[in-house]
């Protein structure tokens, strides 16, 4: 059998797991979160929203289906580091193209297998999210322990000039051309333009430092405000620019990292959660139509809703802001966590999670129409007889 | 949306007897129904036939009827309880049919009863294949899918063979047969000639209650998946599981190797089939509850095909519980009541709704556990007819080590790879070619074919397309074996990777011959500090705290056990079912829990079958889902031992082994080797029992008879003990259960062939021969016995059928029917001997013979027997509940005391006005099949082969038994053909029987001699040829074959065992034409009884619990 180098994992408060390298050799440092998805590790580790994060897998078995040119939610893999307990010895999938272990190892991702994840998990669960070092290269816990404590924070982190495209780019409606997009790419995922372009919407993609004038230039009919990694409490440019264009009544969705940005600009807090949601397995109620959808989570940060305490029910009413009344429209059942707000007289609205999924179900795919149906004008004049 | 109120009422039907494709796995989801409906403060009535569950038992509705589930007894028991609704879903197929049949004769509208948790078109929509499929395309419309009518297999549903022929015509062979309304795939098969074709579609139209198959383009070798899905009134959708079969398409998934979640499908291919999954479920209208969606999907390119949808609670169902701690059945009695799944917290964080989708961080697997040794003759080939008998489960971090656990779990020969030497002259050519055919165990043969040379990819081929990546996964185990065998040394490091690989202290022992066996490498296991930790079943991979102790180990670095300073006490179940052990252990099991949990212990289940009520975690303080291996069941032990002392409280105060069967109890001596407290009855006074010699000696001291008996480790030492004792006598190999082996002989080549085909025999394993009591009347005791000596005879069965029929076949009645009040004591005063002779603490089995009024003893089982729920169903004493408290030390006094046993008497001698109980087993050959594709013979033996049993209950024995066939065959006829042939020496038997038919209107069909003697006594009968005799028009078989006949009498020719199969041909016709064979003369009397019980036509029902008040009462 295949002999690994031997690795070890170092929480900053000293917890420390010994296992073998995987993927490539070296040492690497982030935010130690988890995430517990049965499938898609492939589009977890492309997103950019785990810029920085070292993704726990809970699924002991990583690789099974290789790697293939398809499902890939960006141009390379984010994660800063990669913990599995079992990682596959080949993948077997029709579609594969290679194996996932090549792959981190060329992108240089530093990854750790033959962890008790669940004990990692379990702690993280307890003690919430941290910074952790992995190294292959050096095997004193100690040495790792004091550069993991010197290693930057998640609170304060502005991570989106890191992650956003270098130019503008277009991804063109799939059939008839219906309306015009302008995305704010503070970490955006390939499927949200397609998903759009599904429903005959042209996304133009921009650099997270574009300013409103810029993303309107392209003819927008409507802007969305990607999903992303980073303290939404560092985002002052994206929070202005959703505030310039609340005041102008430009049709706004926001998804994830673009949720808590519209939060900002309608005066909420943010706040940063225990150890977040990541999982394709999420229960979200839709307090529009009293659903509850299965959904795709990654989120360390949340909107903070005046009047209900962390953890607390959110009462189902509408909240006066300086853009008029917004009320709390989803939640997540498992702790009652903000997952979606509504504007009542604005055509502005977001989810905390993913309705794009990939990876993950498709339950919320919906909002996508809704996000159509708010551009058609149709949904603000219900949202107000709703109010 | 909250729950109903309109709904104050509601009769559950559960799934009858246990029969290949429905198994205990109705009686967990039954019994959680139940608790659930009552929890919600709603009147429950319950009609379930089989006297072995858990849901029977009295406490768990308000109205209990061991009744026959057809239409005729539940529109009884309808008619007298009234209920709101009925809830079908959690009964299997024999529910939910007979509720469509309550439906369609116009009952439910009669009674005003409402059919929730399902609907009828919703049913139809899900069952019938044509509807099924439109629902399919239409569901791809609505996703969107490129080709709709791609997701199904093409296909065409046949109502003739005609139209059978035309399609295949068309599609080409192979092609699948599946005929409608059959369940766990009865009747369907694979046919790649034309010869298949005609056997199995013509088989499959007679097995469809609605004469209709579906003929499907094949899907052979595709992947195969299910989910199990859950959906509320409020249209939420929640997908609970996802499983791979390890077998490729072609292999029954009852009958494959499956694992859980997924292991093989990216994202976008998993989401595929769970939108797929729950467009169906929308498109069919399932309105509530759990259902069951079957994908093939083309490993080349990814084309996914939707094969079958079950619209109610499954076996996949039960399993998707076990595997995830998401507990299916009662979600869905939450649902059918109106409530919706955000309304529901989840069992295990209690904090979180169940409206969620459970995520794994461990894998599970399952094996199926087959029976083909029971049934010679019978073509052990898997297909998509179900044929296995049992399953265990077993969950580990990895897949190894789930696959690993799971094998040992199965308590077969091999007890994991490398157990057992290679087949002589394996080479990689021959096992390749082996591969091809799926059969049981076939994982060890890819393992031999990997190690032995093969490639991946050759392995794939051969084996018709299992995944390269478990196969993988196996060649990693082969790569680590040869590391094993090659290290210096077995060193921390190595033998902690064997460990996390899942390999058991054996396996590794195999490898590593030096070692001293199992206990050596246990001993240097121990040493090195390499033990497993034991991780929880939580739904949420950790993401949030879990409040449900169920827990599985591994060998990883973090234990999850929560001290607790309470004495605990471990509860060793049966593991997979078997003939021969199966529900009837679970049963005991689950009453020793609620004895020793009412006590004040802290009670600590064990066991691997993910089918049964005592694995489902709400059932003990604490479960653990492992194999009942020495190895495992020491480590669990030691887990809950040590982390007991450490919190200061005594630890593990006993172990249970008497009730789970033999599987348990071959763990008493050395788990109490090791230092381990069992309880209950001592391995000494087991082995007492057990060993020949030992047990001659208890009965000679007490004066006690015993046929004439001797032990032979050869064929000379055998023929000298049968002439001494002369034929016929009864051959077996020593410690046994179920019959296992177990033949008459009449002669010496007979004799002489049994011991040349016994390969075990050894002085350590010899045969036992006895001397066998023809015509003796067999009667069976469950007595319990306590540390004082005192004796409580629980109940004395006599069977209906004369001795030398396994007494788990034969059927008996309760209290006996024409045993003399001197032969009861005879019976007492044995039973009070041997349980003293022996030192049993707890029950004790004894079989006994009366022949010619002199009373023998047959054997006695110091544990737990297969009678004890149908025992304390039909006395009303808890038998196992009271057997576990005297296990700990209680007396038979105390427990009078307080109420758990009766204040006075026992069921040695019930109340003249006492009910009679009847008890009839369920047999399984309908299920199989002969390599040419004859039906197997149904001729009952000294070996064990039915697989469950029902109680008939009534105030006579002529209803009670024309119950107990309802429930268990369907209704004996009350007019028609019967058709005769009968030995010589049973001739005289069968007149009278025979006339009295006759005189109730039935017409006889007999062959020559049968209708000469039949003629003499004035019985008009019309003369049939047999099979083998030359002549025009129909012979016996094609008489029955034509479904002209309604009942076969047929008893075996002559003496000598090839005389035997002479009615074969008679037997194997009825079995394929499904209609009640019976081969004994008292068989006959008593169906002539039950006949004329049905001809008066006053059929009444009573529940279990007014039963139960009158014999309390008269206690």
């Amino acid at each position: 059998m295949v002999k690994r180098r031997p690795a070890i994992l170092v929480l900053e408060d000293g917890r420390t797991f010994h296992g073998e390298a995987y993927g490539s050799v070296g040492e690497t440092f982030g935010e130690a979160v988890f995430n517990t998805g049965m499938t898609g590790y492939q589009e977890t580790l492309t997103d950019p929203s785990y810029h920085r994060q070292v993704v726990v897998q809970t699924a002991p078995h990583i690789g099974n289906t290789g790697v293939n040119g398809e499902d890939d939610e960006s141009g390379r893999i984010w994660v800063a580091g990669y913990v599995v307990r079992d990682p596959a010895r080949i993948g077997s999938n029709w579609r594969a193209t290679g194996s996932l272990e090549d792959r981190l190892a060329t992108e240089g991702v530093v990854g750790i297998s033959g962890v008790d994840t669940r004990a990692l998990t379990r702690h993280l669960r307890e003690r919430g999210a941290m910074r952790v070092g992995i190294s292959s290269v050096d095997d004193d816990p100690r040495a790792l322990l004091a550069r993991v404590r010197q290693s930057p924070q998640m609170v304060g982190a502005d991570l989106s000039a890191e992650v956003t495209t270098a130019e503008p780019y277009v991804v063109e409606a799939v059939g008839e051309h219906r309306f015009t997009v302008a995305a704010l790419d503070l970490g955006i995922k390939r499927n949200v333009p397609r998903r759009l372009a599904a429903r005959g919407v042209t996304t133009h993609v921009l650099p997270a430092g574009s300013s409103i004038e810029e993303l309107l230039a392209t003819g927008a009919d409507a802007i969305f405000l990607s999903p992303g990694p980073g303290d939404p409490a560092t985002a002052d440019g994206p929070v202005a620019l959703a505030r310039e264009a609340l005041g102008r009544r430009v049709p706004l969705f926001g998804i994830c990292f673009g949720s808590q940005i519209l939060g900002r600009a309608l005066g909420f807090g943010t706040y940063k959660l225990g150890y977040g949601h990541r999982g394709i397995n999420q229960p979200v109620l839709d307090r529009v139509t009293g659903k509850v959808e299965v959904t795709s989570h990654n989120h360390g940060f949340a909107v903070e809703v005046p009047g209900a305490g962390v953890g607390a029910v959110v009462p189902d009413q509408v909240i006066d802001t300086d853009f008029g009344g917004v009320r709390v429209s989803h939640v997540c059942l498992n702790d009652n966590v903000v997952e979606g707000l509504r504007a009542a007289d604005l055509p502005a609205f977001t989810v905390q999670y993913h309705p794009e999924a990939a990876a993950g179900p498709h339950d919320a795919d919906y909002l996508f129409d809704r996000f159509a149906e708010l551009i058609e004008g149709r949904a603000l004049s219900e949202g107000r007889s709703n109010a | 949306m909250p729950k109903r109120t309109d709904l104050k009422h509601i009769l559950v039907i559960g799934s009858g007897p246990i029969v290949i494709g429905q198994a205990c796995e109705f009686d967990y989801s039954g019994t959680q129904a139940c608790r659930v409906l009552r929890s919600e403060g709603i009147r429950v009535s319950l009609v379930n036939s089989n006297p072995a569950t858990i849901m029977t038992d009295p406490e768990f509705a308000d109205a209990t009827y061991v009744e026959p589930i057809t239409p005729e007894f539940v529109e009884l028991v309808i008619a007298k309880e009234r209920p709101d609704a009925i809830l079908a879903t959690l009964g299997g197929q024999t529910a939910l049919n007979t509720a469509v049949a309550l439906h369609e004769a116009g009952v439910l509208e009669k009674y005003g009863v409402e059919l929730i948790g399902a609907n009828i078109d919703a049913i139809n929509r899900g069952e019938d294949r044509q509807l099924f499929k439109e629902i399919v395309a239409k569901a791809g419309v609505r996703l969107g899918v490129d080709d709709p009518a791609g997701l199904v297999p093409r296909s065409r549903v046949c109502h003739s063979m005609d139209e059978v022929e035309a399609t295949v015509a068309e599609l080409g062979l192979p092609v699948v047969i599946r005929p409608s309304f059959t369940m766990g795939g009865l009747g369907s098969g694979m046919a790649h000639t034309p010869e298949d074709l005609a056997r199995i579609a013509g088989d499959g139209l007679s097995a469809s209650p609605v004469h209709e198959v579906l003929i499907e383009e094949s899907v052979l070798g595709w992947k195969e998946y299910e989910l199990e899905l859950m959906r509320d009134r409020h249209d939420n959708v929640v997908v609970v599981c996802s499983i791979e079969n390890i077998d490729p398409m072609g292999v029954h998934t009852g009958d494959s190797v499956t694992v859980a979640p997924a292991m093989t499908l990216t994202d976008r291919e998993y989401q595929h089939l769970r939108d797929l999954g729950i467009a169906v479920l929308r498109e069919v209208g399932v309105d509530t509850g759990g259902c069951n969606i079957q994908f093939a999907v083309n490993p080349a390119d990814g084309r996914i095909v939707v094969i079958e949808m079950n619209p109610r609670v499954s076996r996949s169902s039960a399993l998707a519980s076990k595997a995830t701690g998401f507990p299916i059945a009662k979600i869905a009695a939450k649902l059918a009541i109106g409530y919706t799944l955000d309304e529901i917290p989840n069992d295990i964080t209690l904090k979180t709704p169940a409206a969620f989708e459970p995520a794994l961080d461990y894998v599970v697997v399952k094996i199926p556990r087959f029976a083909f040794e029971k049934f010679p003759g019978a073509d052990p080939e898997l297909t998509t007819t179900m044929k296995s008998v049992g399953e265990a489960m077993s969950l580990g971090r990895n897949f190894t080590e789930a696959l690993n656990k799971a094998m040992r779990s199965m308590e077969t020969k091999e007890a994991g790879f490398w157990t057992v030497p290679d087949p002589a002259g394996a080479t990689r050519e021959n096992t390749l070619a082996a591969l091809r055919v799926p059969h049981d165990g076939r994982l060890y043969t890819v393992e031999r074919a990997l190690r032995l040379g093969a490639s991946i990819a050759e392995v794939t081929t051969a084996s018709g397309g299992i995944d390269p990546w478990f196969l993988d996964q196996i060649a990693a185990l082969v790569e680590l074996r040869a590391e094993i065998v090659d290290a210096p040394v077995l060193d921390a490091e190595l033998l902690r990777q064997a460990k996390r690989a899942g390999l058991s202290d054996r396996q590794l022992a195999a490898l590593r011959p030096e070692l001293a066996a199992e206990d050596g490498v246990r001993t240097l296991r121990h040493r090195l500090d390499v033990r497993p930790v034991y991780k929880t079943v939580d739904t949420c991979a950790a993401e949030f705290e879990a409040t449900t102790p169920y827990h599985y180990s591994s060998y990883d670095s973090e234990t999850e056990v929560v001290p607790s300073d309470r004495p605990k006490v471990l509860i060793l179940g049966s593991g997979p079912n078997r003939i021969g052990q199966g529900i009837e252990f679970d049963y005991s099991c689950v009453h020793a829990v609620q004895a020793l949990r009412a006590a004040g212990y802290e009670t600590v289940m064990v066991n691997c079958n993910p089918e049964t009520v005592s694995t489902d975690y709400d059932t003990a303080d604490r479960l653990y889902f492992e194999p009942l291996t020495f190895e495992d069941v020491l480590e669990v032990w030691h887990a809950e031992d040590s982390s007991g002392r450490a919190a200061g409280g005594p630890g593990v105060v006993g172990v249970v082994v008497q009730l789970g069967g033999q599987t348990p109890l071959g763990l008493a001596q050395r788990l109490k080797n090791a230092g381990v407290p069992v309880v209950g009855t001592s391995p000494e006074s087991i082995h007492l029992a057990e060993e020949r010699g030992a047990f001659g000696a208890v009965l000679a001291r007490a004066g006690l008879r015993a046929p004439a008996h001797g032990m032979a480790t050869s064929y000379d030492e055998a023929k000298t003990i049968a002439d001494e004792i002369g034929y016929p006598v009864l051959v077996r190999p020593s410690y046994v259960l179920g019959g296992r082996g177990m033949e008459i002989v009449y002669d010496d080549p007979t004799l002489r062939d049994y011991i040349g085909r016994a390969t075990d025999i050894s002085p350590d394993h010899p045969v036992l021969v006895d001397r066998f009591l023809d015509d003796a009347i067999e009667i069976d005791v469950d007595a319990l016995c306590d540390a004082d000596g005192e004796v409580y005879v629980g109940g004395v069965m006599e069977h209906i059928e004369e001795a030398g029929i396994h007494s788990g076949d034969s059927s008996c009645a309760l209290p006996p029917i024409t045993l003399a009040g001197s032969h009861l004591a005879e019976v007492r005063r044995y039973t009070e001997a041997i349980a003293r002779g022996v030192g049993v603490r707890g029950l004790l089995n004894v079989q006994y013979a009366l022949k010619d009024d002199v009373l023998y003893v047959l054997e006695a089982n110091p544990r737990a027997s297969r009678t004890v729920p149908f025992v304390s169903k039909a006395t009303a004493v808890p038998l196992a509940k009271a057997a576990a408290r005297i296990a700990l030390g209680a007396t038979i006094a105390e427990l009078r005391a307080e109420g758990l046993l009766p204040a006075t008497g026992d069921g040695g001698t019930m109340p003249a006005d006492a009910p009679i109980a009847v008890k009839e087993a369920v047999l399984p050959f309908k299920r199989f099949r002969t390599r040419s594709g004859k039906g197997i013979d149904s001729l009952l033996g000294p070996e064990m082969k039915s697989t469950g049993e029902v109680m008939g209950i009534d105030t006579n024995f002529g209803h009670a038994f024309a119950k107990s066939q309802s429930a268990a065959y369907g209704s004996l006829p009350t007019g028609g053909k019967i058709f005769v042939s009968v030995a010589n020496r049973d001739k005289r038997g069968m007149i009278f029987p025979i006339k009295r038919l006759a005189d109730l209107g039935f017409e006889i069909v007999a062959t020559t001699g049968t209708a000469e003697v039949l003629r003499r006594h004035g019985i008009a009968c019309e003369q049939i040829r047999k099979h083998y005799q030359a002549g025009e028009g129909d012979d016996a078989v094609s008489l029955i074959l034509g479904g002209d006949v309604a009942l076969v009498i047929n008893t075996p020719q002559g003496s000598g065992a090839s005389a035997r199969s002479d009615g074969y041909e008679i037997r194997s016709a009825a079995v394929t034409a499904d209609i009640p064979c019976i081969t004994t003369v008292p068989g006959a009397a008593a169906a002539v009884m039950g006949i004329e019980a049905r001809i008066r036509g006053d059929m009444q029902v009573r529940p279990l619990q007014d039963l139960h008040a009158t014999l309390r009462a008269a206690q």
